[in-house]
């Protein structure tokens, strides 16, 4: 079954990486996978989105359409790609850039991506990675340890660690958020 | 699946260097440019490893005037750009065509024109890529339309250029450039095998450079083999010096097309989706294709008949086949990321067989292939309500294609 996953924020959030990341995850995985991105020519600021498309089958267009599932970093984000989501979707938002969103048919999940970054990694560099293991535990799309593979098979040896924690933290977060969502 | 058959995810841009090596590259020059930087970064890295050159040029003109130099002396050479870069090297592609110097040039089509938006795939380098250069001129074109045939265009492309000693332009878009997707690439997966140019049989004293077989390709002694090789962008003769006289222009005109023109059947190539029964084919061709085909799916799913003529070779275009096509067809739509560039080629070449119009789409992206769908049903539309839509078969120069504008303003009905 076709899959739409698309993460989208600023240049230098590191979203494309994280695209890739997950594509070769899925690659790893055996399924057919698709990864293209938007960015400016900027190396820095102005926005950035990566697609993923995930299929069992070929897939016949590369980009996503309808995301299933759609991670936003910030606010300009939110408000260009929320209204793109597949009804009935999942939407995971950055709290700390994203404050509020316009009323979406999805399951929302307010987790505060870059604050984990900075605060308890002090590295806010790293909040692509914790944004992979709240995707990976908030949506079961891959297994975890295979999106925990694909981030260290990616990263620089003497940061291997750092992402680690980074990811644990992420599937931590988002743990977390289904609590708290259970509980209410 | 064996190790090395496994599958991984790999980028349209990387593909192409790795198809370019296993077809045997191993001199790229070039000057890096978005959206075909990777394919300069990977030369880099990867041709040292296996014994070739990679120079980083001062620009595109020394870029494929190096690239002709390494190919004169045997090597099979490469270089890639976009657009801006690509607009430079047409009076050497004019060169490489004119001396016969097989060259493969690689160019990943961003918005233009001039240095447009860098990061935006684009379409509007096809009439430049046929007819780029002054003068008629031989050369192959071909559109790949995704990461693996970003491998075995470019693979292909080195074939073509060594076997005929033209120029191939493999004309590639953004998307597919920058498109990663999880695929085999192997040497053993390649269908085709690898082309080496025509040595010559002859001993020197008697060989002419320019003395063509009967496929239309003189065999090529490398520079520095002891033959002795004579390269010119004047007209000249079996021995390479220049001539003026009127039969040694017309047959020379004449051979340099004819390689190409009398080879066409085992040049053209072509894909066809769900193409034998469908009432709407939509010739599409580069990423524009994967909206396409998956236009079919949609459409499909809602009880139409819908598919896609997707030509692999721009030029030599398969064109029997689409006339075929055109004939069983009630519609034909032309998507494209241009302004109509591709619609033209085939209003011409369906000659009125059924209805063709282009759909331009030029935001700089992608249309998703719901748009395509739109477009196709509008025009299946406008095909029933105006039984005379043969000559309302004009390129409309907008994103919709909008029969009731277009027949009020364009043709006063």
């Amino acid at each position: 079954m076709r899959r739409e996953i698309r993460l989208a924020g600023t240049g230098g959030q590191g979203l494309i990486l994280a695209g890739v990341i997950l594509a070769e995850a899925a690659t790893s995985e055996g399924f057919q996978v698709a990864q293209s991105q938007t960015y400016g020519p900027e190396a820095r600021g102005g926005s950035s989105a990566c697609s993923v498309v995930i299929d069992g089958e070929e897939i016949d267009f590369p980009e996503a359409e309808e995301p299933d599932i759609l991670l936003v970093m910030s606010k300009e984000a939110a408000e260009q790609e929320i209204p793109k989501l597949k009804s009935g979707g999942v939407l995971i938002c950055d709290s700390t850039y994203v404050k509020s969103i316009p009323p979406a048919d999805a399951s929302v999940h307010m987790v505060p991506i870059s604050a984990i970054a900075k605060q308890q990694l002090g590295r806010e560099m790293v909040a692509n990675i914790v944004a992979l293991g709240v995707l990976a535990e908030l949506t079961g799309l891959l297994p975890h340890d295979a999106l925990e593979g694909a981030v260290l098979a990616r990263v620089p040896e003497k940061t291997k660690d750092l992402n680690r924690r980074a990811f644990a933290a992420g599937v931590a977060a988002a743990e977390k958020a289904l609590q708290v969502r259970q509980s209410a | 699946m064996t190790p090395s058959h496994k599958q991984r995810l790999v980028q349209g841009n990387e593909a192409c260097v790795e198809g370019a090596i296993t077809a045997g590259m191993r001199f790229y020059a070039g000057y890096p440019i978005t959206p075909s930087t990777e394919i300069a970064e990977l030369c880099s890295r990867k041709l040292p490893a296996v014994g070739g050159t990679f120079i980083q040029m001062e620009d595109e003109i020394g870029s494929i005037a190096a690239v002709l130099g390494a190919s004169a002396a045997g090597m099979k050479a490469m270089t890639a750009t976009s657009g801006p870069g690509f607009s430079l090297m047409q009076e050497n592609i004019g060169y490489a065509a004119m001396a016969e110097i097989p060259c493969v040039i690689v160019n990943v089509q961003r918005q233009g024109p001039s240095t447009g938006v860098a990061t935006a795939p684009a379409q509007g380098d096809v009439m430049q890529a046929i007819w780029g250069t002054h003068g008629d001129h031989p050369v192959v074109v071909l559109s790949p339309a995704s990461v693996k045939e970003m491998y075995e265009l470019t693979a292909r492309a080195f074939n073509l250029a060594e076997q005929f000693r033209v120029p191939v332009v493999l004309l590639a878009d953004e998307v597919i450039a920058h498109l990663r997707e999880s695929v085999v690439l192997d040497r053993e997966t390649l269908p085709f095998p690898i082309v080496q140019r025509k040595k010559p049989s002859v001993s020197p004293s008697q060989y002419l450079p320019f003395k063509a077989d009967a496929d239309g390709v003189p065999p090529m002694a490398n520079l520095g083999d002891g033959y002795r090789s004579q390269f010119t962008g004047l007209v000249h003769d079996e021995a390479g010096f220049p001539s003026t006289r009127p039969e040694v222009v017309n047959s020379l005109i004449r051979r340099l097309h004819h390689k190409l023109e009398d080879n066409r059947q085992q040049i053209a190539s072509f894909e066809a989706v769900h193409l034998d029964d469908a009432e709407l084919v939509i010739v599409a061709y580069g990423s524009m294709a994967r909206a396409a085909i998956a236009a079919t799916r949609l459409a499909q799913e809602r009880g139409l008949r819908l598919g896609v003529f997707r030509p692999v070779t721009l030029h030599p275009f398969p064109h029997e086949e689409l006339v075929t096509a055109a004939a069983r067809a009630r519609a034909i739509l032309v998507p494209e990321m241009n302004l109509g560039q591709l619609v033209l080629e085939v209003q011409r070449l369906t000659a009125g067989r059924c209805p063709v119009v282009g759909w331009s789409y030029v935001r700089g992206e992608l249309p998703t292939p719901d748009l395509v769908l739109t477009q196709a049903l509008r025009l299946l539309e406008a095909e029933e309500e105006y039984e005379d839509l043969l000559q309302l078969a004009a390129l409309v120069r907008d994103d919709i294609v909008r029969p009731d504008w277009w027949l009020e303003q364009e043709w006063g009905a």
